[in-house]
């Protein structure tokens, strides 16, 4: 019982993560109809901005306290942003127009370059950082085993509800969530209707590069270690959970994030650790075959 | 049977000015020097076959595709190939091809997506405009607009296009599948608008009996080309246009 409801907690923290990413895929997707398969390296380079920041604040003996840590988040979506944005100008927005499997191909470019850009720049070693938030609270205890609801588990739930709430304000609330409704529905009609549809675009690459600097900063608090290559794994996890939860639906993001987050830990949990990435294509697999639409899909939910 | 067309004091400036326009989309040739104006306070039509290069006209005015030659004026000012949004935003509205409408939004919100980018200050009055043209649009008010029928659907993207309060209104075939009934209401409503409010209209049809008796003045586009123009009473008494848009006596 004890054991179970670590377990949950562990799930529940690591599901939010996938469920940042896995909203940046839906809302391309959404409104471009792409996977965007560089997502999960824009979310390695939100980690690595993290690290860097956090080293550099630390030589200058100002890591400390919660407004440190802000700052690292808020200097690591900025930059991710850009990153997002100067992909999308790059690699993607040259290519519409296109066959609908040269953005595709053109990702998959992307995702090579930025992993080895990393690679050369930051070094193949993984990088470890020593642990900014320790501690936690003791939930139960049950013998010799003791319930842990970690600080940094803590901060990573309550920033990822934050961070949704503020998106989904963005997105149901304000002029730039309708023009992306608008453009998701029908993009030549929306610019008849005077949007500005390659900014409307370009501002859904730099919101979901920010969700997945959130998260990237949020895995570099929780795990401690990352390298040029975590992108690889998270990005494709992301992706199983936007589709668990019917790709195009940003609800269903977060709900297949922690539907992922959960079976993957009690998976390990319970089975095997080794075999805990077998699990979580499993569910792709048995997903795209059986529902193809996801939990959430088209119909029943607004989208973006 | 709408009145006079309004006077044109001579050398006014028209509000829309297609000056020797080609376009096309990738190796297709749609439009070969296209030229036509319409003077404000006019409903101009242009009628022709279908694949003729009508709905082509009605996007290169909106910026999409670019045209390959000639200019697009619109009020006196040059728009050629600037970008649909920009365009749009000097005043310009269509109810295009297929209507378009946002099938997951309700019939409110599109029509509020008609004024959100285009019209700063509250859209209440161009909805109550839409309201009393078209009744049928605030009983379906919350309604997705996928679910509507076509009829409809034409209203609300006429509707929706009124929203920006335009100077030039650009339809694309607003007959197009629907009975006559419905036409007829779709119909009357332009001409009402016309009167009323003296909105500049250019209307793409191939419906030639109901466009020529309702527009001002009338082009004909065959292949690309315009091959007649004139008032739209004497277009129709044409015998060439009678065996080619009017054959069967259906229209």
């Amino acid at each position: 019982m004890a054991y179970a409801l670590q377990q949950l907690i562990n799930g529940i923290s690591l599901g939010m993560i996938y469920g940042l990413i896995a909203v940046g895929y839906t809302m391309v997707y959404g409104i471009i109809g792409m996977i965007n398969f560089a997502h999960g390296d824009i979310f390695m380079i939100g980690a690595f901005v993290s690290l860097i920041t956090v080293l550099l604040l630390q030589a200058g003996g100002l890591m400390a306290g919660p407004a440190a840590i802000l700052l690292v988040l808020l200097v690591s979506m900025a930059i991710t942003a850009l990153y997002g944005w100067s992909v999308e100008r790059v690699a993607y927005r040259p290519l519409r127009g296109s066959f609908r499997l040269a953005p595709l191909i053109s990702a998959i470019g992307i995702s090579i370059v930025l992993q080895n850009y990393v690679q050369v720049s930051q070094g193949a070693r993984p990088k470890p950082m020593e642990t900014l938030i320790p501690g936690g609270i003791e939930v139960m205890r049950d013998g010799a085993f003791v319930v842990q609801f970690s600080y940094s588990q803590m901060l990573i739930i309550a920033l990822t509800l934050g961070v949704l709430a503020v998106f989904t304000v963005l997105v149901t609330r304000t002029p730039l969530g309708r023009a992306m409704r608008a453009c998701e529905q029908d993009r030549k009609m929306a610019s008849l209707l005077g949007i500005d549809t390659d900014r409307t675009i370009s501002l859904t690459f730099v919101i979901g590069a920010a969700l997945a600097a959130v998260a990237g900063t949020m895995y570099l608090l929780r795990y401690g270690v990352i390298d040029f290559y975590i992108g690889f794994l998270a990005g494709v996890k992301a992706f199983t959970a936007a589709v668990l939860g019917g790709i195009g639906s940003l609800p269903g993001a977060v709900l297949g994030g922690l539907l992922i987050g959960l079976i993957e830990t009690f998976w390990s949990a319970y089975f095997s650790v080794q075999y805990k990435d077998v699990a979580a294509f499993s569910i792709l697999a048995i997903t795209l075959i059986f529902l193809p639409t996801g939990l959430l899909g088209r119909q029943e939910v607004e989208k973006v | 049977m709408s009145g006079k067309p309004p006077p044109r004091a001579s050398g006014a400036t028209p509000m829309l000015e297609v000056d020797r326009v080609s376009a096309g989309y990738g190796a297709v040739q749609a439009l070969s020097e296209v030229s036509l104006h319409v003077d404000p306070g006019e409903i101009v039509t242009l009628i022709g076959a279908n694949g003729a290069g009508k709905s082509t006209l009605l996007m290169t005015v909106c910026g999409a595709p670019r045209p390959r030659g000639g200019r697009i004026l619109l009020a006196g000012e040059d728009i050629t190939g600037q970008p649909t949004h920009a365009i749009m935003r000097r005043g310009v509205a269509q109810s295009p091809e297929g209507r378009r409408i946002f099938p997951r939004m309700t019939v409110q919100e599109n029509l509020l997506m008609g004024a959100e980018a285009l019209v700063k200050g509250d859209p209440a009055p161009q909805m109550e405009q839409a309201f009393a043209l078209f009744p049928r649009l605030k009983e379906r008010l919350s309604q997705r607009g996928g679910t509507l029928s076509g009829g409809e659907q034409q209203m609300l993207a006429i509707g929706r296009a009124l929203m920006s309060k335009p100077r030039l209104l650009l339809l694309d075939e607003p007959s197009l599948g629907l009975a006559p009934l419905v036409v007829k209401q779709i119909f009357d409503a332009i001409r009402l608008l016309n009167q009323q409010t003296g909105l500049t209209v250019l209307l793409v049809e191939q419906n030639a009996n109901l466009a020529l008796r309702l527009a001002h003045r009338g082009y004909v586009l065959v292949n690309g080309r315009i091959t007649m123009e004139g008032p739209g009473r004497a277009l129709l008494a044409r015998p060439e246009i009678r065996d080619a848009y009017l054959g069967g006596g259906h229209g």
